[in-house]
């Protein structure tokens, strides 16, 4: 029987200290009795001699120096983990409260896990078809990728999140999939928003579910994520599945980490995050990827809300610079009544080159790629100096291509929540739109692919009028 | 015999304080805990020490071992590190998953050099030669591209007792005893050497000769000289990675060292599974047998990330001390001086900029100044180099950021990355009118030799062109683009053309991925050839939109695509610009 110590003598924020502590050691968690018998979980964050700083995932709250007992367990947070852990929904803490009973563990995991030995990853190159076209032309995803996607307050990433989750497959495979999702500090309507989503599209019982909402303890949000991944590593590297993983929101993830860096009183970094934020998210998202010799792996979806819709915030900043890219949300397409509002500028998916071309989707799927974000970024920048100075300050192409920006947002952007297009289809609005252009503009696409699809859209006569 | 050790007071993180350790000495190696991690002593106050631990510390708790080892943290130097992947305190990364899985576990030791395997050993001296430190013995094959020497180590001098004959040996064999002032040593295949302590060399000279890369923007542009130094900040998805790694993929170095440092694990697998297989275009071999890879990714110990750049760079300068040109890709710097910041904030030190401890400029351009062309010791002359090339990944892409301020004070070329190229898909992304390199004066010698005598005026005029672009745009911005004079329109055009069919190149397409030097010439002599011939048709009555819609131009924006060994191709097309304007000019005296 471990010993209960009734040592704690200071109480600020999220952390407690607690004295004469024998044989505590870093990281380990700890259970806490408040004074009205309420159980709660802690870890370790800290010990010097026999003195033991813990963070409190329930908050501290009716602590008092004195009552408040602390035993400590001799181990890290763990989570037990067997097949049928498949349809069940448990808190940040990993307890269940979807009603059903305990699961009988298999085996307990760290949630804290091990870094993936580099030489054992194997590169994610298989595309994954999501039917959205700004995602599967210009961005595409693959198994085994982390694509955030990098929203602002009140976009509809939840939609965008759920359609790819509902629409997601690789081409001409028929294999085991799971969807794990962790919610952290958002809100009931958008939990259960995902819940319905996975409850009709038929997913609900191949997913497992972390919900911490709004109203729950913050300070858990730091392990919530940690459960989830974990359980899609198992499912993942042990049981074979190819797993989906949404995390949403990060942003009140960092805020939770940041809230444990002041109450620690850390020299803080920018905002007020601390500095080791860069390291710590990547424990998160780097646990993503795929093994030689395995069959399944982990594709992470991360949600984000840009505090005002800035990019250079160290919460996106530091995400980008981890991830393999990112799904850029614009409150400017938005508010043109365009869904998905991608702003494939500056999306981009660090994987696509070795996910897409021949014999994964199609030979001129490169090429298409370069040739519509040039002639968009150039369509873009034209139709700013129209509004500035009216079109008769463009040359005839420039006009061509604020046209084609125009028709881009329009065509290839803009599609149902429920339409699932295939890659064919989106390539081929893609030349359709690229056909606008003068042929000799088309700098990007090698002259093989331009006689082979290009002709199929061409008007007759366009091509001697426009050179 | 009994291990010499102390006691653990106090964990925090990657920080742990130990009391008591005998003779503890700065940057001596420590294993930590009954778990023996591995950490190195940054910091000793009494009898307190404080000790970096580069692997996870959950777990251990005060009243745990420390054990000191008496020696500073070091490298095993010797033949099998070319093709290897090891992680920041070189710990094999390869040999650790065949042993003990897919995920790096805690306290998992492995040499570094393989002990069983049997290298061709070939002795180039004979008994009783005087040697001095620098000195080669031998030559080990490493791969077909790499002849391993075999060096008296830097300090030693004395006669050779004994060498052995040529035969296998494996790294611990002894194979060579020299006679020195303080007795008989023994030399094996490999030997060791502390990381923090840059390998001596007799001393260093002003690079001279262009570290080619294949790289129009670069070599062209803003080149960097064998033995130099560069930086490439720039927000992410700039594109920082993929310059490093067209850089360690195509430039003519004997020896790449790429460091990852702090960046993702599917970067690491990319270079592993893409190197083996991409062929030297010089040699025709794989990529591999000239590279060593060190792989400390972001979620790998943050400590051993703060280890992995001077790893490496120690490595590199064991290859240099061969006389061989190699080198250092360091990606991403910025996540190194996070690695200091964390370290020295869990010391409580008084923070300087941004968090960062007050010592970190001058760490950095302790690193940086580790690059160079040198004269090696021993008794010939020996000529060498070095180049380090870091990435840096400011945050927000502010370049104020302190780590690129401290970078740029040190290093002579500054890829400036730019986030609104990289939008347009205009790569690489290094932007013309922010990027600098202060080797273009001493490598003009050498220019003048390998692309054309001409070669440094076209390429001022075409910088100017792209200077006088920005003017022009600033202008149309104002007040349309119908004032400009057509003459300024074909600037523009111009410009465009640089930008489009010469600056912009596609890593990912074989034709396009690496361009020769002769190839850049002819490329950039196709530009200023219509430049040339546009502003004096227009200057004889030519009408602007007839040069504008001139078919040839198609032709000039898919040189590019001409094969590096097919350059007669180039005679074709400025025989077709001739003939275009030619007609163009007749056209105009028919009326």
């Amino acid at each position: 029987m471990a010993k209960e110590y009734i040592t704690t003598r200071q109480i600020a924020g999220p952390l407690i200290i607690v004295e004469h502590v024998e044989k505590a050691t870093y990281n380990e968690i700890v259970d806490i009795k408040a004074p009205d018998g309420s159980l709660r979980r802690g870890q370790i964050l800290e010990v010097n001699g026999d003195r033991a700083l813990i963070q409190v995932f329930e908050g501290t709250s009716g602590l008092n120096l004195g009552e408040t007992k602390v035993r400590f367990e001799g181990r890290g947070i763990e989570i037990g983990v067997s097949p049928s852990i498949l349809g069940r929904i448990f808190d940040g803490s990993g307890r269940p409260i979807d009603g059903a009973p305990q699961i009988i563990p298999e085996k307990r995991l760290d949630i804290n896990g091990n870094p993936i030995n580099p030489y054992a990853r194997d590169y994610p190159a298989e595309f994954i078809q999501t039917g959205i076209s700004s995602i599967d032309g210009l961005n595409t995803l693959v198994r085994g990728q982390k694509l955030p996607i990098f929203s602002g307050s009140g976009l509809p990433h939840a939609e965008l999140a759920a359609q790819i989750a509902r629409q997601a497959k690789v081409l001409g495979a028929e294999e085991k999939f799971a969807v794990v999702f962790a919610a952290m500090g958002i809100t009931f309507e958008e939990a259960n928003y995902f819940i319905q989503n996975f409850r009709e599209s038929g997913a609900l019982e191949r997913s497992v579910i972390f919900l911490n909402l709004g109203g729950d303890p913050v300070i858990e949000r730091i392990a919530t994520p940690r459960f989830g991944l974990t359980v899609a590593e198992y499912l993942a590297f042990e049981l074979g599945m190819h797993v989906l993983a949404i995390l949403t929101d990060m942003t009140n993830y960092c805020e939770a980490l940041r809230e444990i860096s002041a109450a620690r009183k850390e020299v803080p970094g920018r905002r007020g995050y601390p500095g080791y934020m860069y390291t710590d998210l990547a424990t998160i998202y780097e646990r993503a990827g795929r093994i030689k010799g395995k069959t399944g792996s982990i594709t992470q979806i991360p949600i984000l809300t840009m505090p005002e819709d800035d990019k250079t915030h160290p919460i996106p900043d530091l995400t980008g610079y981890i991830t393999e890219g990112q799904i850029f949300l614009s409150r400017t397409l938005f508010q043109q009544g365009l869904y998905p509002p991608i702003d494939v500028l500056p999306s981009l998916s660090r994987l696509k080159d070795k996910g897409i071309g021949k014999g994964k989707t199609r030979e001129d799927h490169s090429d298409v790629l370069n040739q519509l974000f040039a002639a968009y970024a150039r369509g873009r920048e034209s139709r700013e100096l129209v509004t500035v100075l009216g079109e008769s300050a463009l040359t005839k192409t420039d006009l061509i291509f604020v046209r084609f920006a125009d028709e881009f947002e329009n065509r290839f952007v803009r599609q149902g929540i429920e339409e699932n297009r295939t890659i064919e289809q989106t390539l081929d609005v893609g030349w359709e739109l690229l056909s606008m252009i003068p042929v000799e503009e088309l700098k990007r696409i090698r002259p093989q692919f331009i006689d082979k699809y290009l002709s199929k859209y061409i008007k007759k006569g366009t091509v001697q009028n426009a050179s | 015999m009994k291990e010499k050790s102390g006691l653990i007071v106090k964990v925090s993180g990657p920080l742990v304080v130990a009391e008591n350790i005998p003779g503890a000495k700065m940057y001596e190696m420590v294993y930590v805990g009954t778990k023996r991690l591995f950490g190195e002593i940054i910091e000793v106050k009494k009898n307190l020490s404080s000790i970096q631990v580069y692997e996870d510390t959950s777990g251990i708790g005060p009243g745990e071992p420390v054990y000191s080892t008496g020696t500073a943290l070091s490298v095993e130097l010797g033949p099998g590190l070319i093709g290897s992947i090891y992680d920041g305190i070189q710990r094999p990364l390869d040999v650790l998953m065949a042993k003990y899985g897919d995920f790096v576990v805690r306290g998992l030791f492995e040499p570094p050099l393989d002990r069983t395997k049997n290298w061709l050993f070939n002795p180039i001296v004979n008994k009783g030669d005087f040697l001095k430190g620098g000195d080669f013995i031998a030559e080990v094959d490493e791969t077909p591209l790499v002849k391993h020497k075999i060096i008296v180590p830097s300090g030693m001098e004395g006669t050779i007792l004994m060498i052995a004959s040529q035969g296998e040996y494996k790294v611990e064999d002894v194979i060579a005893k020299i006679e020195t002032k303080n007795g008989i040593q023994d030399l094996t295949l490999f030997h060791k050497w502390p990381v923090r302590i840059p390998r001596p060399v007799k001393r260093r000279v002003p690079p001279d000769e262009l570290l080619v890369t294949g790289q129009r923007v670069i070599d062209s542009f803003f080149p960097i000289a064998k033995g130099g130094t560069a930086c490439v900040p720039g927000p992410f998805g700039s594109g920082k990675t993929v310059v490093q790694h067209q850089l360690s993929k195509w430039a003519n170095a004997d020896i790449i060292i790429f460091v990852g440092c702090g960046e993702r694990g599917n970067e690491m697998t990319d270079v592993l599974m893409e190197f083996p297989e991409l062929k030297d275009p010089r040699t025709g071999r794989p990529l591999m047998e000239r590279t060593v890879l060190i792989a400390n990714t972001s979620n790998m110990p943050v400590a051993a990330r703060e280890a992995s750049v001077f790893t490496g760079i120690t490595i590199a300068e064991y290859y240099r001390d061969m006389g061989y040109s190699v080198a250092l890709m360091a990606d991403s710097t910025s996540r190194w001086a996070e690695a200091m910041r964390e370290m020295s904030g869990r010391l409580e030190e008084m923070p300087g900029e941004e968090g960062y401890p007050a010592y970190l400029a001058s760490r950095i351009s302790s690193f940086y100044e580790r690059a160079g062309k040198v004269v090696l010791m021993g008794r010939e002359k020996k000529e060498a180099s070095l180049s380090v090339i870091g990435a840096v990944s400011p945050p927000g892409g502010d370049l104020s950021d302190p780590v690129v301020q401290g970078t740029l004070r040190t290093v002579r070329v500054f890829w400036s990355l730019d986030d609104s190229l990289a939008y347009a898909r205009h790569f690489p992304a290094i932007y013309w009118l922010k990027s600098y390199s202060l080797y273009l004066d001493s490598l003009a010698e050498f220019y003048k030799e390998k692309m054309g005598k001409d070669w440094v005026d076209l390429r001022v005029k075409a910088m100017s062109i792209l200077r006088k672009e920005s003017e022009l745009q600033e202008m149309v911005r104002l007040v349309g683009i119908d004032t400009l004079s057509p003459n300024d329109r074909v600037v523009l055009e111009t410009a465009r053309s640089i930008r489009e069919d010469f600056l912009q190149q596609n890593a990912f397409m074989a034709e396009d991925t690496f361009t020769s030097l002769k190839k850049q010439y002819r490329m950039m002599k196709l530009i200023g050839l219509f430049d040339r011939r546009a502003h004096d048709s227009l200057n004889k009555g030519v009408e602007l939109d007839n040069i504008i819609s001139l078919p040839v131009r198609v032709e000039i924006s898919r040189a590019k695509l001409i094969p590096n060994d097919e350059l007669e191709r180039f005679d074709k097309i400025e025989e077709d610009i001739n003939k275009s304007f030619v007609n163009l000019l007749e056209e105009v005296k028919n009326g």
